[in-house]
């Protein structure tokens, strides 16, 4: 037997000896999700177990060093941990910005001494991390942001807004883009600065959206003083200071991979077609009634299709060691705006029965708030004109106006 | 498997698009065209493909060919899209070679697969009776008569019929249009008595044919496949054919892409390269998102045929679909950027836009294609 065969059988066996039998029923709804943080509230017992066990092996960040909380495990191993976790219908014992974007960039930009503090509590899921990235006045103009963070000698002082902080209102930390030197050009007076969302001056205020209750917070800064050191040699500002636009040029590189692959699902189970034929009927040759419908839904599953074809593709490609790059960018745009265009056709199909707000035939609108929330997709994130700016002058090369 | 090319393959593309570049580029179909070539192709070019082993891309060695599958079969169909190169490469080495490396008997495989190999021997395949792409509504009839069978209907868009020494032909032996079973495949004689060909010229400069049979007869032995039941041997060579297309036309839309891109960096207007401009870079960016799932796809389907042939069709219907369905926006996007220039027979632009209209329609369009996915996927 191959080392990998092994470590297959190993991890099967753990699995399933460890996993409580609540936590395999694969769901995956923002209920069930296991956030972590210093206010977190365990929805069970089970969630609860699940998520010690799994940290005490490292396996909530599987691919992190094991110094910093992780299981130190290689690429091909995490393939094999999650599929075995698939197979047997396993919940993610743990999410949070902490793994999905903080960790990556103090991995990358990090000093030992941050990622010594910093990891082993979110690997464990006890500090719960939202991300202060957007303003009011810096949207799609990211870069241009006027948050100030003045230097104060032993601290740091900010003042301004956030906007667009997800969970604000329930993380423990935030990571924050500041502005360090305001007389530098927009790119470079940036940092990437940490602290604790329970000092004095942090606010904040949940945004309601037109999908109804929603994740996202207004955050608010007022004479913030946060010290230059998180305890003896831990720096406050990740990387270097004035070149925050670095790390969080990585990060939105990270983040809209994840957004523009968040199309996993488009081809699995039932179709938008066989949906639709459901509610709508078929003709006598056993197709959708709807001719004009039928073939909106037929042209968007192939694109469908074709779009899952390339993330593979991608993937391959940059296993192979081509990189990706820009081209996640392509991702971001293509697969933010076909998830647009798939609940566009469940509309379509679901007609009046979609347009419930409140009550128990719809789940209480939860097509028609589905609906609405995927018009954030291609904003979020940096927006899709944004993106195809992207691809225009890095892929293409094509000049500046 | 890996969705990507392996080493092999990239040399082979490598090694296609530099030869291609020298012998065969556009000007020469430029030339066919305007010395108004009786056969649409050059014999000699066609020759020297077969000594690098792509006229028998997909025999086998024990027949003479190269077998390097349909990956790289498509890769080389993808290079002669981007040079619009003419040569019996779909019609022979892809349709006749997949009809009787997959179908055909001992006898038949002896005798014509290392011709096809070595460049001997042209042949064409004859589905398509009316405007629209439909095997199904196949009419033409095939009647029994002593051991053999007597042909007699019309064949249109029949590529490279004009010149072809064999047609693999598509008649009815039972069953009526609208039916798929019925159907049966034979190796027709072009010169056979009752066969009468005509050219058709074709907006791309290439050449098809329409032919007509009267009373042609056949032997048991010139049937391809199952009698009635032609319809499964059918489907994997137009599948061939619909993957081969669509790495075609996957790289002349990657081609007409380059050079419009291209023209945007140096055309310039109101002071500033016309690149510059928004409206013009959104555009070309969407575009360009639209060719990378084309070459998803594409690849998909070539090695789906590799891998599991018989499985094959409906990756092919998608290949198909997404790549006819983008050369077309990208041939339009093309010509709309380069403007007036655009529209002159002078400039190559034209000349994709041409071939992609012919290739796109050939085997079924992109709505012919989607019906299909529809139906197969339960609406």
């Amino acid at each position: 037997m191959s080392d990998l065969e092994v470590f297959r059988k190993e991890t099967r066996a753990w699995l399933d000896a460890n996993c409580p039998k609540e936590m395999r029923d694969g769901a995956a709804g923002e209920e069930f999700i296991c956030w972590g943080g210093r206010n977190w509230k365990f929805r069970s017992e089970a969630q609860k177990t699940w998520l010690d066990r799994m940290a005490s092996k490292g396996w909530t960040v599987p691919a992190w060093p094991k110094d910093y909380g992780g299981g130190g495990l290689a690429k091909e191993e995490v393939k094999i941990l999650k599929d075995e976790m698939r197979k047997m219908k396993m919940r993610s014992p743990l999410e949070s910005f902490g793994i999905w974007m903080l960790g990556p960039a103090l991995l990358q930009y990090g000093t030992h001494e941050q990622k010594s503090k910093f990891l082993p509590p979110i690997a464990r899921g006890e500090v719960r991390w939202c991300q202060g990235y957007s303003e009011p006045n810096a949207g799609s103009d990211l870069a241009s942001l006027q948050t100030k963070c003045e230097d104060k000698g032993d601290h740091w002082l900010v003042n301004g807004q956030k906007i667009w902080t997800s969970y604000a209102d329930e993380s423990d930390w935030i990571f924050a883009l500041v502005r360090t030197d305001a007389k530098a050009s927009k790119h470079d007076g940036i940092s990437f600065l940490l602290l604790d969302m329970t000092t004095p001056g942090v606010a904040t205020k949940p945004i309601r959206l037109i999908s109804g209750k929603s994740p996202f917070c207004e955050t608010f800064f007022d004479n913030v003083k946060v010290p230059k050191e998180h305890g003896a040699g831990i720096n406050a500002i990740v990387g270097t200071i004035n070149r925050g636009w670095d790390v969080a040029k990585y990060l939105l590189t990270h983040e809209r991979e994840m957004i523009g692959g968040g199309g996993g699902g488009l081809m699995v189970g039932r179709g938008i077609g066989e949906v639709a034929a459901e509610q709508i009927g078929r003709d006598d040759k056993g197709r959708l009634a709807d001719p004009l419908l039928r073939a909106k839904v037929a042209q968007a599953e192939v694109d469908g299709w074709a779009f899952l074809l390339t993330m593979e593709r991608l993937k391959d490609e940059a296993k192979a060691g081509q990189g990706m790059g820009a081209k996640s960018s392509m991702l971001k745009y293509y697969g933010t705006e076909f998830n647009k265009r798939r609940y566009e056709l469940f509309m379509d199909a679901a007609g009046s029965g979609g347009l419930e707000w409140e009550g128990k035939p719809s789940e209480d609108g939860k097509l028609a708030k589905g609906w609405l929330r995927t018009k954030a997709n291609s904003i979020e994130g940096g927006t899709s004109e944004v993106q195809l700016n992207i691809i225009s002058k890095r892929i293409l090369g094509l000049p500046d106006a | 498997m890996p969705l990507i090319l392996t080493e092999e393959q990239e040399m082979l593309q490598e090694s296609a698009r530099g030869f291609l570049e020298e012998k065969a580029p556009v000007s020469a179909l430029r030339k066919l065209r305007d010395e108004r070539s009786e056969e649409g192709f050059s014999r000699a070019l066609w020759k020297e493909m077969a000594e690098m082993g792509w006229a028998g891309v997909l025999v086998d060695e024990a027949h003479g060919g190269s077998g390097f599958g349909f990956v790289g079969a498509g890769v080389l169909a993808e290079e002669m899209g981007r040079t619009l190169t003419a040569s019996p490469f779909l019609s022979t080495s892809i349709l006749a070679a997949t009809a009787l490396g997959k179908f055909a008997s001992e006898a038949a495989k002896t005798e014509y697969l290392p011709k096809i190999a070595r460049a001997n021997i042209v042949m064409a395949l004859a589905v398509d009776e009316g405007r629209k792409h439909g095997p199904a509504t196949i009419a033409m009839r095939a009647e029994k008569s002593g051991n053999g069978f007597k042909l007699s209907g019309s064949k249109t868009f029949v590529a490279d019929g004009h010149v072809a020494d064999r047609i693999i032909v598509a008649a009815r032996t039972a069953g009526s249009p609208g039916e798929e079973a019925g159907i049966s495949l034979f190796l027709v004689d072009a010169k056979a008595k009752g066969v009468a060909r005509e050219r058709t010229m074709m907006v791309d400069s290439r050449n098809a044919a329409r032919v007509n049979f009267d009373n042609v007869a056949v032997t048991g032995e010139d049937v391809i496949g199952e009698i009635d039941n032609g319809c499964m041997a059918l489907e994997g060579v137009l599948s061939a054919g619909r993957a081969g297309l669509a790495a075609e036309l996957s790289g002349s839309t990657q081609r007409a892409f380059e050079m419009t891109t291209t023209y945007l960096k140096e055309r310039t207007q109101f002071g500033k390269v016309i690149g510059s401009f928004q409206a013009l870079q959104h555009r070309a960016a969407h575009l360009y998102c639209e060719i990378e799932l084309v070459k998803s796809v594409t690849l998909k389907a070539l090695q789906d045929l590799d891998a599991a042939f018989g499985m094959a069709s409906v990756t092919c219907a998608l290949a198909k679909a997404k790549a006819g369905e983008v050369a077309k926006l990208a041939s339009q996007e093309a010509v709309q950027m380069h403007g007036g220039i655009g529209m002159t027979d002078e400039y190559d632009i034209g000349l994709y836009m041409k071939r992609i209209r012919v290739a796109q329609e050939m085997f079924g369009d992109a709505a012919y294609h989607t019906d299909r996915i529809a139906r197969l996927r339960g609406y």
